[in-house]
């Protein structure tokens, strides 16, 4: 199915899978891959949610008086808005009062050494595949790993210093450069955008911090390792990156989380501001605990991310791999503010079993020849339900504005959904807005063929679909490609009889 | 090698194999011809295993195992090809890939080490010499964009990447122009030695020409009609199938 289509029209496709494949007909399942959880020390204050409880996240964190505002104002505004009920998913009552809104490992102290390091956490990690040292020594990646809620390490703090490049934890940030953070906090996502970014903005426990200066070119790859693992505590990440005039950086965010029986709320904002000719690429394998085979536990993840194209001939791209969480709710955007500036959204969302995504974009284009696209590859298994869901909105003063979207879905078993609602505001006449959307099935005979070759029906799946997913993992950085498709193959083992 | 007792299969509901009996020995090539619809095409995918075609009566064994004890892969790694009549196309999953994947599941199988990058780039040089494959090929993804001659080219590649015991060659030469039937059937020629076998499905004499056949038989209605030397096929394309319908007093 392909259809294309001009200014304003709006399409509501949904496609529910029909007969098919007996290949693909029972669902059976592998246990997830990084389920386990490890016993770090805790430090949580009472469940709950009120003005006292943000007064103490504020105070343990010894911030100053005007964080404590920004959070109090969102706050009070989070308590005046419901839910947004409009995403194609089934989202169960979350009750705020049972959530723990702070949790930090105990051992804060700075290390000097990994050997000073908690060595469950280490453990933690080395389960995980990414061990701090070998992190540091082999890709030139400078972590900042973020477990719970506390930057425990940050790495090549001095190489990235000497270019005058921060990249901190959002709370030192806000200790060492508040003149900054007062400057951009908000300015891309505001503290009363929507309903979860409120919460975030009052809440929010830690993150990351970025800034390159002027001119810059960031000499590796940044990089923050999130981990969801005190019980009961909902993560509140916060994310900043702002790059300076003719500056450039990567950024990617990895995740993974332990396996849970009782359902975890995750609402993340991340905030990009790109100022005259500047560049940001931020990169995403997401791989939080989706649940068991019954639909049982999972992450849900209630993600705003958006970035301001602010300068002339501002570039930013949003490249995500998507494999986890029971629920996502998530649209990396982008404002393209200044004229000539560039966006792009790359995106493999895979569901499995009974996840549920609905996710996608918006581009907004307020500059003169702004250009954005949009590459959108959803792949539905089991009883899961995948949505894209994306805007494209050209002010009248855009002019000369350009806008390509490609949304494919593709689907394996008969008991999935793949749906697709892409909105279209064009607001002048120079402005050329593209759109394709294709669905396909894994084909019986494409499986049958890899088979006839000597290859189980499995890495078949898992073959075909990082073949289709190939467009957008390209656009990955090197080490998270290898680790997107492994992920891709993981997700889906199991997923056919 | 293959022996195929009393065989009945059918498709979506409908009988289309009614009672095959063949034996095919190493070094022997067989060429199965018939009128279309005659079942030529089900008996190769029953072979290889597809699961759109539903054995109903019958067995086979493949070196003495029962083949419907294993699923196609496991067949494939027993040494059983099928040179596809439509080779299908994976998109974004290239040639190279695809085929270090093939070669190492059968080396994995029978307890050899998987090839190296440098080891398998060598092998891949040398089959793509012998069989006289485009180079360019094997950088695109799996038969994506391939022309028709181009596909059936690439499914002899891979035979010769994979080294089959039995290779079943489905309709290898239709859309085939003379050079590439040339090429392919030197191709199969060349695999060709005593300890394999071959089973050419065709419904023409021509490509009898270039791989000349120890038997032929003929698939009229579900059933092996006819068998003989490699002069029936000349037989055949001078009367015409009508002639076997006569002989069989229809």
């Amino acid at each position: 199915m392909s259809c294309l289509f001009v200014n304003g029209i709006l399409l509501n496709l949904e496609i529910i899978m029909e007969d098919q494949n007996k290949l693909i007909h029972e669902v059976t399942q592998r246990d997830y891959r990084f389920g386990f959880v490890s016993d770090i020390e805790t430090d949580t204050i009472v469940k709950g949610l009120n003005e006292e409880v943000i007064r103490i996240i504020s105070a343990k964190k010894d911030e100053p008086e005007f964080m404590l505002e920004f959070r109090l104002k969102a706050y009070r505004r989070w308590l005046t808005m419901k839910m947004p009920e409009w995403a194609q998913l089934k989202v169960p009552v979350i009750d705020y009062q049972e959530i723990i809104f702070y949790a930090a490992p105990t051992q804060q102290a700075k290390y000097e050494s990994l050997n000073e390091v908690d060595p469950e956490l280490l453990r933690t990690f080395e389960k995980l595949g990414i061990p701090l040292e070998e992190q540091k020594m082999l890709s030139g990646v400078a972590v900042d790993a973020v477990i719970d809620s506390v930057s425990v390490k940050t790495t090549f703090k001095e190489t990235l210093a000497e270019r005058g490049i921060i990249f901190c934890s959002f709370s030192e940030a806000v200790k060492h450069h508040p003149d900054l953070i007062q400057k951009y906090l908000g300015m891309a996502v505001p503290y009363n955008d929507n309903y979860f970014a409120a919460l975030n903005s009052a809440v929010f426990s830690d993150g990351s911090f970025v800034y390159i200066p002027k001119g810059t070119r960031c000499p590796m790859e940044l990089s923050t390792y999130f981990r969801i693992n005190a019980k009961n505590t909902g993560q509140f990440e916060r994310t900043l990156v702002i790059a300076d005039d003719d500056s450039y950086v990567s950024y990617l965010e990895g995740c993974t989380a332990p396996m849970r029986d009782e359902n975890q709320l995750h609402a993340a904002v991340v905030e990009i501001i790109a100022l005259d000719r500047a560049e940001v690429k931020y990169s995403t394998v997401q791989n939080w605990y989706p649940g068991d085979k019954n639909g049982l536990g999972g992450i849900f993840n209630f993600v705003t991310k958006r970035g301001i194209c602010k300068g002339v001939s501002s570039k930013i791209f949003w490249n995500q791999v998507e494999t986890g969480s029971a629920i996502t709710w998530k649209y990396p955007s982008c404002v393209l503010m200044g004229d000539n500036s560039v966006a792009e959204f790359n995106s493999v969302a895979l569901t499995n079993n009974y996840q549920q995504a609905d996710t996608g974009t918006k581009m907004i284009h307020l500059g003169k020849n702004t250009k954005s696209t949009i590459v959108s590859k959803g792949i539905s298994a089991g009883h899961s339900s995948n949505s894209y869901r994306g805007l494209v909105r050209v002010a009248p003063k855009a002019e000369n504005a350009r806008n390509y979207s490609q949304c494919d879905s593709l689907l394996l078993g008969d008991t999935c959904g793949a749906h697709t609602f892409p909105y279209i505001e064009v607001g002048n006449s120079s402005s050329i807005i593209e759109h394709e959307a294709t669905t396909s099935k894994i084909g019986e005979d494409q499986i049958f063929y890899c088979n006839q070759r000597g290859i189980s029906t499995e890495d078949a799946i898992g073959m075909i679909v990082n073949g289709y997913a190939r467009e957008v993992i390209n656009k990955l950085p090197m080490e998270f490609a290898v680790e997107a498709q492994k992920l891709l193959q993981i997700s889906l083992e199991g997923s056919v009889g | 090698m293959l022996v195929i007792k009393d065989l009945y299969a059918k498709v979506e509901g409908k009988d289309i194999l009614r009672g095959i009996n063949l034996t095919v020995n190493a070094g022997e090539v067989h060429a199965i011809m018939g009128p279309n619809g005659s079942g030529k095409s089900t008996l190769a995918n029953v072979l290889a295993g597809n699961t759109n075609f539903e054995v109903t009566h019958g067995s086979i064994t493949f070196n003495g195992k029962d083949i419907f004890d294993m699923s196609p892969d496991v067949r494939a790694k027993e040494g059983l090809f099928l040179s596809f009549q439509y080779p299908v196309e994976i998109p974004g999953v290239s040639m190279v890939n695809f085929l270090k994947t093939a070669v190492n599941e059968h080396r994995k199988y029978r307890n050899e080490k998987e090839l190296s990058a440098g080891d398998f780039l060598k092998l891949l040089r040398e089959k793509k010499a012998m069989v006289q494959i485009d180079s360019q090929l094997t950088n695109r993804s799996v038969n994506e964009g391939f022309s028709g001659g181009e596909k059936k080219k690439n499914e002899i590649f891979q035979m010769a990447m994979l080294e089959p015991t039995l290779a079943i060659l489905d309709e290898t030469d239709s859309g085939l122009d003379i050079d590439a039937l040339r090429i392919v059937s030197n191709g199969v020629n060349m695999l060709k030695n005593k300890n394999n076998a071959t089973i050419l499905v065709t419904h023409y004499q021509r490509l009898l020409d270039y791989i000349v056949p120890d038997f032929v038989h003929v698939l009229y209605e579900g059933r092996i009609v006819k068998s003989a030397g490699k002069e029936l096929a000349f037989e055949l394309e001078e009367k015409g199938y009508d002639w076997i319908k006569k002989e069989l007093g229809e």
